[in-house]
């Protein structure tokens, strides 16, 4: 019997209008698809209105993680106002500074510095998915899994 | 010359991270505003309605808008009605595919080529609207 994987949310701000939110989005998609597969699940933003206790709940009961592309964290601000603070809240811009890369200015028709940019970002949300994942295994055996 | 239009229509699109439909939604609010309407149509970020960001707020509420949702939750219209604004002219983008049947739309990250082809006719058609909302007729 394997140990259960705990299930981390992760969070995008996917932003229509900013050339970062196409980089949050498609570097969560890498995340949940390809690099953390099984172990993520993807909560829509703005179903925390919309959506019912369902989105909500989980975010509440699962750790989750933000990601934003810019310095409104609209992801951070509204997981914590609808469900919980967030285990960690990433800023795309503070990441690609960190990486020395530059923020993209096109909001679709990644060429290759842009998706070098989701890479960096992908990256960093799979360790803190990492992070994550090990911090709430340390709790389960310290108080019980749940 | 032509005349400037009296005023902008804000376009709305679904945050959908997991569907194609959601996808659509978002190809197709962008080549509404960068190709088809620059200038006239506006796209705001949809999470700013739910972190009920001032300046976001205030652009939905003084101007026509259109919502591209990607599923029956409706989160893009009904993150303007919970501002007590009824849309303009709200959409599904499963109404584009039900009208364009021979370009069915694959893939999240990145849609198929049948998918930015839909986008490209839906948003197309969706010109003629924006227009009519910026003349401040109802639709």
């Amino acid at each position: 019997m394997g140990i259960p994987v705990a299930k981390i949310g992760i969070v995008p701000c996917s932003g229509e209008a900013l050339p970062a939110g196409t980089v949050c989005r498609l570097a969560c998609r890498q995340v949940l698809d390809k690099l953390r597969p099984g172990q993520t699940v993807a909560i829509c933003l703005p179903l925390f209105i919309a959506g019912g206790e369902e989105e909500r709940g989980f975010a509440a009961r699962h750790p989750t993680i933000t990601v934003d592309g810019c310095e409104k964290r609209c992801a951070a601000k509204a997981t914590e106002m609808f469900s919980g603070k967030p285990v960690q809240a990433l800023l795309i811009p503070d990441i690609l500074a960190k990486h020395s890369m530059p923020m993209p200015t096109r909001l679709r028709s990644f060429g290759a510095e842009e998706e070098a940019a989701v890479r960096a970002v992908a990256d960093e949300i799979a360790q803190a998915v990492d992070t994550a994942v090990a911090q709430t295994r340390t709790l389960e055996n310290q108080h019980g899994a749940v | 010359m032509g005349e400037t239009p009296s005023k902008q229509v804000v376009v709305l699109a679904c945050s959908g991270i997991g569907k194609t439909w959601g996808a659509l939604a978002r190809e197709t609010a962008l080549e509404l505003v960068e190709r088809v309407r620059p200038g006239v149509a506006k796209l705001i970020c949809l999470p700013l309605l739910v972190i009920n960001d001032t300046e976001a707020r205030r652009s939905v509420l003084e101007h026509p808008v259109i919502t591209l949702d990607g599923c029956p939750k409706a989160c893009a219209r009904k993150s303007v009605e919970a501002l007590g604004k009824k849309v303009e002219q709200p959409l599904e983008t499963i109404q584009f595919y039900t009208a364009h049947r021979a370009l069915k739309p694959e893939g999240v990250a990145q849609l198929n080529e049948a998918g930015l082809k839909l986008a490209q006719v839906a948003a197309n058609e969706l010109g003629s609207t924006v227009d009519r909302l910026a003349e401040g007729e109802k639709i």
